[in-house]
């Protein structure tokens, strides 16, 4: 049994959409004109945003770092062609909400002057570190549509020796090509990046997952691996969502990846092809991420293609240059129409996570009719690459318990929308979901919030009486002396006061006995010369 | 400009509530085509009167509950039920009967309990149930297969008897039907008579019965006639499972505990009890493993439980017959089991990618 059987058995669901590729593979890659203006987010990878390190103003050279990463969790930016910076503000970038976030604009000068710059011959010599220090600095970002900075990746840690590195050449999403005329015009280059990426995670094997209705794509890539140690083309069945990094995992390894942990805890790390090529131009041209490839297609676009872009580009430009009907665009979308986000505008700018621009004809879209009440039919569940079931999910997620939904495994959701493309009812599946995890977040954030509250609220009350334990205990120690005080004062008062009692009554005698001897004897009595004299021995 | 917004997924597989329905339908078509050749016309017309009042009834409930009615008039389940409990009914049953029995299964069945999708129990059955025992001897007026019947009814004749209950001259109504074979099983079975006798006795030829004034009701594997009828619902079902409209967990589960539980008793006692096959294909055992069990809106969820509540299905089916008060027993067994379907439901769950089997 080949490993393509194997692998039908062990992917479970999945659906096979109209694939409507052959459209834009007939024409190999072209180049994007120059636009007038670049506009970059700041923000477009998964992490802090950048900082900017130039201000309006400024020239600067193409390849130069323009905004520098931020934290741990983070990759800096680069300017894709040489110019002035025109400005730094908040602009409107593809996000499904259609907020504005900051972004800083450069205009063109024309000359596209390169910064100072050079590769390395041998990547085998440079320490592992080194060279994810060098991709860091590079801006490399997961290519395939996640945006999540790859030299964090290529870093396993402290889990398990990384036993088998893949490359995700799967694009499974319907009308996306990029990958695929990658790996057929570049493919030396994309090898030439999985040996330096092997070389960073040291890994013992590489393995090559491409999609079977990519044919040409097997066939240039195979060429490229011949002869080397350890890399093998493996192609996988022509299903979505293959290209999944934990569903790729378990058909070319049998491994499953335990929810809530990384690839690296099973041994695995998945990177895309084009971030591999990235990572090529890099280390041997010591080239950052300045553009990529974006596949240019749909039922409004008279010449559809792929397009090697600039970063910042606005998307209307490149769909103008493939010959677009704008009126007759109906949605446009970042991305595939499975998982891809529909823009609120076209002029919004390219960014590192845009593999595909798909002005979508009304004709190719989904019919616009209400949701029927859901018929517990099962399709859903049968068509979750995550062996969950969506049915459930929908009924609790729609009675706002969070706890059953979250029984259900919520969180295993990949948001692939098979289960929403085969539901009769044409209920929207996967943005209940989305709206169900939303809200977990959100309590749990005020669970947080509130914890925290309470600790503060404790902390405080337990302040509070330390504080009055204190006051009391000062007051005591007052009192206490103050009586000391009293005590003393009126002892003393009272030795005083006997004193003067004492002072007067011997004045007072002084007196009677002056008296007596100012009057002679008339018959003054014997008895009160003793008298006196018995005073006087009284005193 | 702005563009208009969506959430992904922005594309659908063609699939609808009307054309899983309209596959239904079309499945239904092999049996009921067997049902009209060996049974005659009557069951058309009763199709006709049910379909009928279900629109109506239908109709009339979503105006009541203020809902569109074009949108889910178009969805084709109430047409569904009603063909359903058409094919659940004698063909001589009077026009009332098909019209109450449609009134229960759309209006209480459904409706009541909050319209497509929230009714927890089957409607069709719910519909039959409630004729059966209000109805017993309209429920139990079966015909004989039209060519052993001394009386076959065409078209006309089976119209005058739905719509005005009146025969054609000469005819009572006892003469015209016939137990049906699991009937006429239990009752020679109570009576002390072998599964073997029984057959011999009601499964002669044509000439014989004929001398005998028995009818031979019985054929190769199940009730003549009735094994035709069953063998076209499992036609039907299984080109439902091709086209994946229904999954095989549900059928499956009802007819491998079927014949599992038949067969150890017909190995223990085979005089006393049917052997699997018969079981298999008498009464309306194809028609509700790959219609009426199946409804989505009833039965369990998940994989597992789908077996499960399939499973417990065909152990009542049987227990029913062998040992309880009714010959078929289809309904009742997809009523209780539809009672448990939450409980399996809760318990039945698929294991999740990434994590162990809890």
């Amino acid at each position: 049994m080949s490993l393509t059987d194997a692998a039908r058995r062990l992917f479970r669901g999945g659906v096979h959409p109209e694939q409507h590729k052959a459209e834009s593979t007939h024409t190999p890659i072209g180049s994007a004109d120059m636009p007038e203006r670049l506009l970059l987010p700041l923000h477009q990878h998964i992490g802090e945003p950048a900082e900017a390190l130039f201000a309006p103003g400024d020239r600067v050279l193409k390849g130069q770092t323009i905004a520098r990463a931020n934290g741990y969790v983070s990759a800096p930016l680069h300017a894709p062609t040489s110019g002035t910076v025109l400005g730094i503000g908040e602009h409107p970038v593809p996000h499904p909400s259609g907020l504005v976030a900051p972004c800083m604009v450069i205009e063109p000068d024309g000359e596209d002057r390169w910064i100072d710059h050079a590769g390395h011959d041998d990547y085998a010599s440079i320490d592992p570190v080194a060279l994810r220090n060098i991709i860091r600095e590079a801006g490399i970002v997961g290519l395939g549509g996640a945006g999540f900075p790859t030299y964090i990746k290529l870093n396993p840690g402290h889990h398990k020796p990384i036993e088998t590195l893949i490359l995700n050449g799967a694009e499974c999403e319907p009308y996306i090509t990029c990958d695929d005329m990658l790996m057929r015009e570049r493919a030396a280059g994309i090898v030439s990046g999985l040996a330096i990426v092997r070389h960073a995670l040291q890994a013992k094997e590489a393995l090559i997952g491409i999609e079977e209705n990519k044919p040409e794509a097997i066939a240039a890539m195979r060429a490229a691996v011949a002869g080397l140690e350890g890399v093998r083309v493996v192609p996988v069945p022509t299903i979505y969502p293959a290209g999944d990094s934990k569903l790729l995992s378990r058909i070319l390894t049998g491994k499953e990846i335990p929810s809530n942990k990384l690839s690296a805890h099973v041994g695995i790390t998945c990177v895309n092809v084009g971030t591999t090529y990235a990572v090529h131009r890099a280390i041997a041209h010591g080239e950052p991420l300045l553009s990529r490839i974006v596949t240019v297609t749909g039922g409004a676009v008279a010449q559809p293609r792929n397009l090697e872009t600039l970063l910042g580009t606005p998307m209307d430009a490149l769909l103008r240059q493939c010959g677009t009907r704008m009126a007759a665009i109906d949605r446009l979308i970042m991305g595939g129409p499975m998982m891809g986000i529909a823009l609120h505008r076209a002029d919004l700018p390219v960014i590192k996570t845009t593999n595909c621009v798909l002005a979508a004809a009304a004709a190719e879209l989904l019919p616009q009719r209400p949701a029927m009440p859901c018929i517990r039919c099962g399709a859903c569940s049968d068509a979750c690459p995550m062996n969950l079931l969506p049915q459930q999910l929908y009924w609790h997620a729609r009675n706002k318990d969070l706890d059953k939904v979250q029984k259900f495994d919520l969180f295993d959701c990949i948001e692939c929308g098979a289960c929403s493309y085969v539901c009769p009812s044409n209920i929207p599946l996967v943005q209940y979901f989305r709206y169900a995890k939303g809200d977990i977040w959100i309590q749990e954030r005020e669970k947080e919030k509130a914890q925290l509250a309470r600790r503060r609220h404790d902390a405080r009350q337990a302040r509070i009486e330390r504080e009055k334990a204190e006051r009391e205990a000062k007051r005591q120690q007052k009192k206490a002396a103050l009586d000391a005080a009293s005590a003393r004062e009126r002892a003393q008062a009272e030795a005083q006061s006997a004193r003067q009692r004492a002072e007067e009554r011997r004045d007072v005698a002084m007196q009677q006995v002056q008296k007596q001897r100012t009057v002679p004897a008339e018959g003054t009595e014997p008895a009160a010369t003793e008298k006196n004299e018995k005073n006087r021995a009284a005193d | 400009m702005p563009l208009k917004t969506a959430t992904s997924p922005h594309v659908k597989a063609p699939v609808t509530v009307t054309t899983l329905m309209i596959q239904v339908l079309a499945a239904l078509i092999p049996g009921v085509v067997a049902y009209v050749w060996f049974f005659g016309w009557g069951v058309v017309i009763n199709i006709a009167i049910a379909a009928t009042a279900a629109v109506v009834f239908e109709a009339g409930m979503l105006r009541l509950r203020r809902q569109p009615i074009g949108q889910y008039l178009a969805d084709g389940s109430a047409l569904v039920t009603a063909v359903l409990l058409a094919l659940a009914i004698p063909p001589t049953a009077p026009w009332w009967v098909t019209v109450t029995g449609v009134f229960f299964a759309i209006v209480v069945a459904k409706h009541l309990y909050g319209g497509l999708g929230y009714n927890p129990f089957n409607p069709a059955m719910v519909g039959y149930v409630v004729l059966l025992i209000s109805v017993p001897r309209e429920m139990t007026a079966w015909l004989p297969v039209q060519s052993l019947s001394e009386h076959p009814l065409n078209f006309t004749e089976h119209a005058a008897l739905i719509f005005t209950g009146t025969l054609p001259a000469g005819i009572t109504l006892d003469a015209l039907t016939e137990a049906t074979p699991l009937d006429a099983l239990r009752t020679h079975l109570g009576l002390g008579s072998t599964v073997s006798d029984i057959r011999a006795t009601f499964g002669l030829d044509e000439e014989t019965s004929r001398l005998l004034s028995v009818v031979p009701i019985f054929g190769m594997l199940g009730g003549k006639g009735w094994e035709w009828v069953n063998a076209g619902f499992l036609l039907g079902g299984l080109f439902l499972i091709w086209r994946r409209v229904i999954s095989w967990h549900i059928p499956a589960g009802m007819l491998g505990s079927l014949i599992a539980i038949s067969l150890v008793f017909y190995l223990y006692d085979p005089a006393h009890y049917a052997s699997p096959m018969f079981h298999l294909f008498s009464g309306a055992v194809m028609l509700g493993a790959f219609f009426i069990a199946t409804d989505p809106v009833t039965a369990a969820a998940s994989p597992r439980g789908r077996l499960i509540y399939g499973a417990g299905i065909g152990i009542l089916i049987y227990v029913i017959r062998a040992w309880g008060g009714y010959p078929d027993s289809i309904a009742f067994a997809v009523l209780l089991m539809n009672m448990s379907v939450p409980l399996i439901d809760d318990y039945f769950k698929p294991r999740v990618f990434g994590h162990d089997r809890d």
